[in-house]
């Protein structure tokens, strides 16, 4: 798909687009779970069809009510969220949001959490039979969430040791035929172990990195602001701590890695390339910008010409 | 993007902000307010004061960092917002008040426009501000410093009373609507809340409120919610 200019040699479009597992993306600028609810919210304000992908708000089996008390707290330069999985559960994602996502152009990623070992399984198998009787396709990939810090039974638990992980991803891998990504915790005891057993185990793609535990206290109420004293923290803050991450990941795995972790602009995203994502997950910055995945793909593309790359893959893992 | 018209000083760390702009919005919609490039993180809250003919009006109470740099702004700035967002208060006949608690007064102002013949409340625990813009749409205007401005307003004798203020206030609005309805005075009490948020159009889930049916979305499903449906945890 490289159009060259008919004076010049120069590439007038770059090709952004990369497949993960049979799955094409179309550039690699797909919007992180959690901050992008199902596509809908934010489709009012811009043609969400140009993004790569959207990866849903994480879902459980059973419905979630989230977390009590203050869920967001703005730090130095990023914010903690205590959400708490908030969701509505598979089955009624499955009822009402599947039909929006079933006309939807991009990649469309199921975000799968879990508080327990079966509950993380009887969710895979709830999507995999909905995807099979279903006349259109709804969902191109799993990605399966055992890092989030913010919810007390499951989740992170399974997220720090590999060998607790291990069980779990390879109980999911043979529930679902779908595509599936990992999504690892930064606070995994070694995340390049971790992303090495999810290839073992038969992960197309692992996405890293979820949100760091971190606190705030409340000095004059002599308490943390979250009533789960800690929260996870997310936006540019954490962006040097994610782009290591992704390298020492993708230098030691040979699936794609789904990179993330204080995106803000289109330079950021080449360098969780040039780092060796395959595509990358922009999360906070869409409450910096309500246009961002917009606003970065234009960008994108505007570097990608100024530095005369022609496709991705030129720069992709190069450092 | 939007140009500061002005932004005047009215009282200690209140602020009246005008913005020239094609920018609409219901009375006690809100839109989201940046006047900074990459810090602070999040974009800040603010109710619709005024919609003019010209632009757009805030009032608004610098508590820290990013109302500071509001603060800052002198005509001709440019200023991002984004918005109208939310479902603000139901446009009601009947028997209406209008109760607010110090910076809570900001979303009223529209709402006193709207409700011809209202009576409106507006407490204060130090200098009052802007009361005078009331008083050309209110039957009735009681202005009160220093005291609790709900015991001022009978709930028997209304039939709709929006509220907007400190989180105490909104608690004790709650329960004066619960008795005023036991005891045979259906009113309906709407409040405005003022959930932190992340996004500002429910797709983060940051801004959750307890609600007697589940959680719901401040952002939007409202700021506005109907008191008896709100469930306060603290
Ligand atoms: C729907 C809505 C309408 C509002 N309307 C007005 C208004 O018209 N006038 C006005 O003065 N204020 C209003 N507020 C509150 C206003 O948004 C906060 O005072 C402001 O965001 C504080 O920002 P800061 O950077 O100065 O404070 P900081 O304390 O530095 O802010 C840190 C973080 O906390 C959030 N925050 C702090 N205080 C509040 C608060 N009381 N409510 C919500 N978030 C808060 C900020 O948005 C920010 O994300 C409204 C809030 C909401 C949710
Ligand atoms: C409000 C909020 C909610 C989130 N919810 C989820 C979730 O449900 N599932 C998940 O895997 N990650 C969730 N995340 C993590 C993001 O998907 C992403 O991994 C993280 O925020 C880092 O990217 P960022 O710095 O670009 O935001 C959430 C993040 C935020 C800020
Ligand atoms: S602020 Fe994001 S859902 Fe309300």
């Amino acid at each position: 798909m490289i159009n060259i200019g008919d004076s010049s040699s120069r590439n007038t479009e770059a090709d952004l687009s990369t497949r993960i597992a049979g799955v094409t993306f179309k550039n690699p600028i797909v919007m992180a779970s959690g901050t992008f609810g199902f596509g809908k919210e934010y489709a009012k304000y811009y043609d969400v069809n140009e993004l790569g992908g959207i990866s849903g708000k994480g879902l459980t089996l059973q419905p979630k009510a989230g977390n009590q008390g203050t869920r967001v707290y703005e730090t130095a330069s990023g914010m903690l969220n205590s959400v708490g999985l908030e969701n509505p559960g598979v089955a009624a994602f499955l009822d009402k949001e599947c039909a929006y996502w079933e006309t939807l152009d991009t990649v469309r990623i199921v975000n799968l959490g879990g508080n327990t070992f079966e509950d993380y399984v009887a969710g895979a198998e709830l999507i995999q039979k909905d995807a099979d009787t279903r006349g259109r396709k709804a969902v191109d990939m799993i990605e399966l969430n055992i890092s989030c810090p913010n919810v007390k039974e499951g989740g992170i638990a399974f997220g720090i040791r590999t060998c607790d992980a291990r069980e779990l991803v390879r109980a999911v891998r043979q529930a679902t035929s779908l595509p599936l990504s990992v999504k690892l915790s930064p606070n995994a005891e070694d995340i390049a172990d971790m992303a090495l057993m999810c290839q073992e185990e038969g992960a197309d793609a692992v996405s890293l990195i979820n949100t760091i535990s971190g606190m705030k206290i409340d000095v004059r109420r002599r308490r943390s602001v979250f009533n789960n004293l800690y929260a996870g923290l997310s936006g540019p803050a954490i962006k040097p701590i994610a782009l290591r991450m992704v390298n020492q990941v993708a230098k030691r795995v040979d699936i794609p890695v789904i990179g993330m972790g204080g995106i803000t602009s289109a330079t950021d995203i080449v360098e969780f390339i040039m780092a060796g994502a395959a595509v990358v997950q922009v999360g906070t910055y869409n409450f910096m910008n309500m246009r961002a995945g917009q606003d970065l793909l234009r960008d994108l593309r505007q570097f990608m010409i100024e530095e005369n790359i022609a496709s991705l893959d030129e720069i992709r893992g190069i450092v | 993007m939007g140009t500061v018209i002005s932004n005047e000083r009215l009282a200690d760390n209140v602020y009246h902000l005008r913005v020239s702009g094609e920018y609409g919005g219901e009375m006690g919609q809100f839109y989201m307010l940046r006047a900074w490039g990459a810090y602070p993180v999040l974009s800040r809250p603010l109710s619709i004061h005024q919609v003019a003919d010209d632009g757009i009006e805030f009032l608004y109470h610098v508590v820290g960092e990013g109302t500071e740099l509001f603060a800052q702004l002198t005509p001709g700035d440019s200023i991002n917002l984004e918005g109208p967002f939310g479902s603000g208060f139901p446009a009601v006949t009947g028997r209406v008040a209008l109760v607010g608690g110090g910076i809570g007064i900001a979303p009223l102002l529209y709402c006193a426009r709207e409700i011809p013949g209202c009576d409106v409340y507006l407490g204060f625990s130090r200098e009052p501000f802007r009361t005078e813009e009331f008083r050309p749409y209110a039957a009735k205007l009681t202005v009160d410093v220093g005291g609790l401005i709900l015991d001022n307003v009978d709930f028997a004798e209304y039939d709709h009373i929006f509220v907007c203020g400190p989180h105490p206030m909104l608690k004790a609005a709650q329960l004066k609507g619960i008795a005023a309805a036991t005891s045979g005075s259906p009113v309906n009490v709407y409040l405005s809340l003022e959930n932190r948020m992340a996004c500002g159009i429910g797709a983060c889930l940051v801004c959750s409120v307890s609600c007697k049916d589940g959680q719901r979305k401040a952002c939007a499903d409202g700021p506005v919610f109907l008191a008896e449906e709100v469930i306060f945890h603290d």
